[in-house]
């Protein structure tokens, strides 16, 4: 369960205004891509964004290059989901290997609105905004286990663990 | 029920039959990475595993800030070349290659029938020889390094049926904008798009290049065109293994089909920030630019700078425009010295790059400063993408591009050609 504030944005947030390119060899330590998170969209994002704060936004959000750092700029940024109508396919591998949820639903972007505090109950499937309570449909059975494991690394290491 | 393509190719990898929507584990032939491997061999290594498990199946091509612009970047470069002879890894391109999407295809890694992954998003390009070939991310990549496997998902599939011919001034590059502009940047999300046709089996392999690699701007997860005995004659002497052709059923089932006639088609522009932002080039003509691209994995190869070329000829590109040239290879740009197309950009006033990624990630070589306008013949155009969040990128044919250079904003190729008449 997580409860938080919305970010909200439009379709087709790319990688590129996520984590720009320019900053794809130079920005290499984890602990500093949070920093530039949203940069080329919303300036303000990566200095108010708190902890558990939700992005909610248009279809394909995540669109563009594989780089994996707009997945890890917004997880480290403690963004606790996003929700979102459809994302990028390769955007949601990252999401999903990062241990960033995201929750692919049409109808709770229509109506939560920016700045609104919504909560997210991940096992029952809910969210609670706009003073309703939509329904989300469940990740595939490995791509949770993938997140539940924090990721895909910490994942194949319990995996190569266990088959040691 | 007949198969599509990407099922008969993810089905023939598991060994059992495969529905759309279904979580397959493959081990796949290739995977390609480029400068983000050191980043990729860091991840590996926090796995504890030590040796690659499979070193002959990866392929490297250092591509994206080549030679290194920065003290970082040959850091970075010298970190993946440790790393290549520490792993034994025998498909290692350097610098002087060229795009990694070309190298790979050049060298004869892009086979029919193949599954092949990379830790870049235009992986797609080899769909072009027939293979299924998709993007993943680094973790992914670094995954399969340690465990020589990966999930996919079995994609629902989508055709793309296309007859007719390009109308003078009209290339392969309006047609894949076209499809952009029609179905959006999500229109193929997680799809495998088919392209087929009379129009598509006439379309040079350079070209059909060029649509796989811009299906991944449509959202596809690779982009498919059936081998025939150009796709064969090509890989004749370069084929780096064997393959097996695999064509989709006729009977095959198709989540949605779209039909195109070429000749109806006109030049078009992406306007920014949006691949799917298409309008007909005669919509934004006008429109003032301080900077024009011609090349990249998108269209960069032989057929495309000779397009451009023969536009230049003899003509000087605008005194308020740099054109920058990238060819997506080094044997690109050998084939277009001999044949004379360097030599005719360059008299025209451009100014030739060596072959990489240069401005097109917003890395080095041609960054854009604020308010400045560049048409380009990449493949993406958004905020920031050439480096500057306050630049606008016009994404357009190497046609359009050229015709742009020379008049100092975006033009129709079509009215240059008629001119020239």
């Amino acid at each position: 369960m997580i409860k938080g504030k919305v970010w909200k944005y439009g379709d087709n947030v790319n990688t590129d205004v996520i984590f720009p390119g320019k900053y794809t060899y130079t920005v290499t330590e984890r602990s500093e891509m949070a920093r530039y998170a949203l940069e080329d969209l919303d300036p303000r994002f990566a200095k108010e964004v708190k902890a558990g704060d939700i992005i909610v936004a248009g279809k394909n959000f995540g669109c563009g290059s594989s780089r994996e750092q707009a997945a890890i700029c917004l997880k480290l940024s403690g963004v606790g989901a996003i929700i979102a109508p459809s994302f990028s396919r390769i955007f949601f591998r990252n999401a999903v290997n990062e241990g960033l949820p995201l929750i692919t639903t049409k109808e709770a972007p229509q109506h939560i609105a920016d700045k609104e505090e919504i909560e997210v109950d991940f096992e029952k499937g809910e969210i609670h905004g706009a003073g309703k309570t939509f329904g989300f449909p469940p990740l595939p059975a490995n791509v949770m286990e993938i997140m539940n494991d924090g990721g895909l690394i910490p994942h194949l290491k319990k995996k190569l663990k266990d088959q040691a | 029920m007949g198969k599509t393509f990407a099922e008969k190719a993810l089905a023939k990898k598991v060994h059992k039959e495969v529905i759309p929507g279904e979580i397959v584990v493959v081990e796949p032939e290739w995977l390609l990475t480029h400068d983000n491997t050191s980043a990729i061999a860091k991840t590996f290594k926090s796995i504890g595993v030590s040796k690659v498990r499979y070193p002959d199946r990866a392929v490297i091509v250092l591509d994206h800030c080549v030679p290194a612009a920065t003290e970082q970047y040959a850091q970075n470069h010298k970190a993946v070349r440790e790393f290549v002879k520490e792993q034994g890894i025998r498909h290692f391109f350097d610098i002087n290659y060229g795009v990694c999407h070309q190298v790979f295809c050049e060298e004869g890694f892009a086979l029919p029938g193949a599954v092949i992954l990379g830790s870049d998003s235009h992986t797609n390009t080899y769909g072009a020889f027939g293979a299924l070939a998709a993007g993943i991310g680094r973790s992914e990549a670094a995954a399969i390094y340690a465990t020589g496997e990966m999930w996919l998902m079995v994609p629902e599939s989508m055709k793309v049926d296309v007859r007719g011919r390009f109308p003078q001034g009209t290339h392969a590059k309006d047609l894949a904008l076209r499809i952009l502009g029609d179905i959006g940047a999500d229109g193929a999300l997680y799809k495998s798009m088919e392209f087929t046709g009379e129009a598509m089996k006439a379309l040079p392999l350079s070209q059909r290049m060029m649509l796989a690699n811009m299906s991944a701007e449509m959202g596809a997860k690779n982009g498919f065109f059936a081998p025939d005995e150009h796709t064969l004659a090509y890989l004749k002497e370069r084929a780096k293994g064997p393959y097996e052709v695999i064509l989709p059923d006729e009977d095959a089932r198709y989540e949605s089909t779209l039909e195109y006639d070429l000749s109806v088609l006109v030049p078009y522009v992406a306007c920014p920030h949006s691949v799917d932002n298409v309008k007909p080039v005669t919509e934004v003509q006008g429109k003032t630019i301080h900077q024009a691209l011609l090349g990249t994995c998108t269209n960069g190869r032989l057929d495309d700078l000779s397009v451009a070329a023969e536009l230049l000829k003899g003509r000087r590109i605008h005194p308020d425009v740099r054109l920058l040239v990238f060819p997506a290879s080094w044997k690109v740009y050998r084939e277009a010295i001999h044949h004379g197309v360097i030599d005719t950009l360059i008299e025209s006033g451009a100014v030739v790059m060596n072959p990489g990624c240069g401005p097109c990630l917003g890395a080095h070589e041609g960054v854009l400063a604020p308010g400045e306008v560049c048409m380009s013949s990449a493949n993406r155009n958004f905020k920031g993408r050439m480096g500057c969040k306050e630049g606008e990128i016009y994404l357009g044919s190497p046609a359009t591009v050229a015709a742009s250079a020379l008049a100092g904003k975006i033009a129709d190729p079509r009215e240059l050609l008629a001119a020239a008449r």
